[in-house]
């Protein structure tokens, strides 16, 4: 069993959804960096998602660009990125680690041997975020091939054909994204996702997780109500910089905020 | 998509999920306007009586006049907004017109995208946004003036190296939201599909006339057609209906900047290597890592750190070939046409034009050479006052 199954196992045992955090690798150097991956595992993050800078990110906004560019900055390398995982992989075996990165990185090191350079650090998935399914192809049985899960992208204006085919090709979990646009935060969602969901529940596609614009711990409740299996915080966590106890902080109210009814954590966490 | 937009290896369509239905509607639209006679009948009445097609071809009676070559220059330095650019900016305005769009945002380096687009904005009646780097914004007063006297509004754009490929990565991230109701101009033969092959279909005009205009005067195929090339569309646009003929050599000429041995230069062809950037497979200025680097030429349309795929793939096939200019030689060609033959170039025209002039130097016989004179020189003689006078002070 995958780690994303066990850990969508675990939290349906628990009666909660998946708490996903993203951050930069090598935000603002490689050393800030590891020990700010540690807290999000101390806050209570389930899932870890990290991305690999690269100059010309197109579907982030301007919180994750800026943290690419300091990342670039500083000098951080590839295999910097690739270290990080596999520190982060020897303290923490269990939580599962998706990398989100852009193609022209996996055509710099030859799309296979990135793929098979990233499982060996201890990575479990990887999302292309400009590969869309039309392109997917390859890049699917690249990470088949080396073990990884292959992590797609859909939205509610995604039609029902690219859907069958995620299902098709992706594992892991499918990144949900809650709404059109970049990568950022919003005060509100543009909740439309019912139908999103059934979709990816009847095209047996992997279990929905929702990213893009999660910045509020009421969000996550009213994510994970909507269906969503888990959620991602992105822009959010980023924003807070190198303060890894206001990142603890953070994670663990949105963390909270993951109780379903009827789970122990409810009594204590959001209530919508 | 009906078709996959691929050039052998290169092209394809690599944007995040949520835009390919943007892309998607875009080809939808491209297809049946080419159906279309009535697109082609609105698209070439403007051409005609609005932009000012056909351009001439005019043979060069100075220039080279003492080798065995006769260079023709095609003038799209005499289209209405002063270059090539016009060609498709009408061409994309009516489509988005088609597509029942509102707005119009595009990309722009130094800035003569942006007018060609703010002039179509202004014909079409579409609000008009320009995303260009902050230090183009503060380098090109004049032409960020031309685009707010069009109506268009220029956003400068902060992130990244704040430059040409920085505006493309922002007017992609805009159009991911906007879509439903905005078109994305693309300035280029660059880009997801379908705008490698869109563009390339409407700038082929150029070729097709040029074609027909050579062979008229000289009453055959010219031995070499030369364009510059940056991202790329003036010189598709001139070599397509070239192809077939295999007689004549297609030689695309990019920015060697300061040398090609260093970093400071734009020769994507010459010096790149694979890649994806800005939706599409092709050649790419890179570190071993895949970070894009930045380009340089003094030529702003020439500095690009990509190109279009289908450029890439006539490299390939060997059926075009790609040399570098120097800013050095190809300032050299721009005074010398302005000298001999009274006609000012764009900075990126006269890298084709040097190239010509040494193919002409080096004739041992007849040789007949058309150059894509892709644009006119007056956006860049702020520049040149600094770089000529500077030089003599």
């Amino acid at each position: 069993m995958s780690r994303y199954e066990e850990m969508f196992l675990r939290l349906k045992q628990r009666n909660e959804g998946a708490f996903g955090a993203f951050l930069m690798l090598g935000d603002p150097d490689v050393a800030t960096s590891a020990m700010l991956l540690d807290a999000l595992v101390e806050g209570g993050a389930d899932m870890v998602e990290v991305g690999i800078p690269f100059s010309d990110p197109v579907a982030d906004g301007p919180v994750i660009q800026a943290a690419a560019e300091r990342a670039l900055a500083a000098g951080v390398r590839v295999d910097d990125c690739f270290g990080l995982i596999a520190q982060f992989r020897a303290k923490h075996p269990a939580v599962p680690v998706g990398i989100l990165t852009y193609a022209n990185l996996l055509a710099a090191r030859g799309r296979e041997r990135f793929m098979s350079d990233a499982a060996a650090a201890g990575a479990d998935s990887i999302l292309v975020a400009d590969v869309p399914s039309l392109e997917a192809q390859p890049y699917a049985a690249a990470a088949r091939a080396a073990e990884l899960d292959y992590v797609m992208i859909a939205a509610p204006n995604t039609p029902e054909p690219v859907i069958r085919r995620i299902a098709e090709l992706s594992s892991g979990y499918t990144y949900c994204v809650a709404r059109a646009g970049v990568t950022g935060t919003r005060d509100r969602l543009a909740l439309d996702h019912d139908r999103l969901f059934a979709l990816l529940r009847e095209a047996e596609a992997p279990p929905p997780v929702l990213g893009f614009g999660i910045s509020l711990a009421e969000q996550v409740a009213e994510a994970l109500e909507s269906g969503a299996a888990g959620v991602i915080a992105g822009s959010a966590l980023v924003r807070l910089g190198a303060d890894a106890d206001a990142l603890r902080e953070l994670v663990s109210a949105m963390k909270g905020a993951t109780a379903l009814p009827g789970s122990v954590r409810e009594s204590h966490g959001h209530l919508a | 998509m009906k078709h996959d937009g691929r050039f052998g290896r290169y092209g394809g369509c690599y944007v995040p999920e949520i835009l390919v239905p943007a892309l998607e509607q875009l080809e939808a639209a491209f297809l049946e306007a080419e159906q279309d006679p009535r697109f082609a009948a609105e698209l070439q009445e403007l051409l005609t009586t609005y932009a000012g097609r056909p351009t001439p071809l005019t043979r060069c009676r100075n220039l080279a006049a003492s080798t065995p070559a006769r260079i023709y220059l095609k003038r799209e330095d005499l289209l209405h907004g002063g270059a090539h650019k016009t060609n498709q900016v009408l061409a994309q305005g009516l489509l988005a017109k088609r597509m029942g769009k509102r707005r119009l945002i595009a990309e722009t380096g130094a800035g003569q995208h942006g007018v060609a687009t703010a002039l179509a904005g202004a014909l079409f009646g579409l609000e008009t946004e320009i995303y260009m780097g902050a230090d183009d914004v503060e380098r090109q007063q004049l032409n960020v003036f031309r685009m707010e006297l069009m109506g268009a509004r220029v956003i400068p754009v902060t992130g990244g190296g704040r430059t040409l490929k920085d505006a493309v990565n922002e007017a992609l991230r805009d159009w991911t939201a906007s879509f439903p109701d905005t078109h994305y101009l693309l300035g280029t033969a660059a880009g997801p599909h379908p705008f490698p092959t869109m563009v390339r279909q409407f700038q082929r005009v150029i070729g097709r006339e040029a074609r027909e205009q050579v062979l008229e005067v000289e009453g055959r195929l010219p031995e070499a057609v030369v364009a510059c090339v940056g991202g790329g569309s003036n010189a598709i646009g001139m070599f397509s209906d070239f192809v077939p003929d295999e007689g004549v050599a297609l030689i695309g000429v990019e920015a060697a900047g300061k040398g090609l041995d260093g970093h400071e230069h734009g020769a994507t062809i010459l010096r790149g290597s694979h890649g994806i950037l800005h939706g599409t497979e092709t050649l790419v200025l890179q570190d071993s890592d895949g970070q894009v680097a930045d380009s340089w030429s003094i030529s702003a349309g020439l500095d690009y750190p990509a190109v279009g795929p289908e450029h890439a793939h006539l490299k390939e096939t060997g059926r075009a070939t790609y040399v570098g200019v120097e800013d050095g030689d190809a300032l050299a060609a721009f005074q010398a046409l302005a000298q001999t033959e009274g006609i000012i170039p764009a900075f990126e025209s006269a890298h084709a034009l040097a190239h010509a002039l040494e193919l002409a130097e080096r004739a041992d016989e007849e040789m007949v050479i058309v150059v894509n004179l892709s644009g006119r020189g007056d956006k860049d003689m702020a520049q040149a006052v600094k770089l000529l006078k500077g030089a003599e002070a």
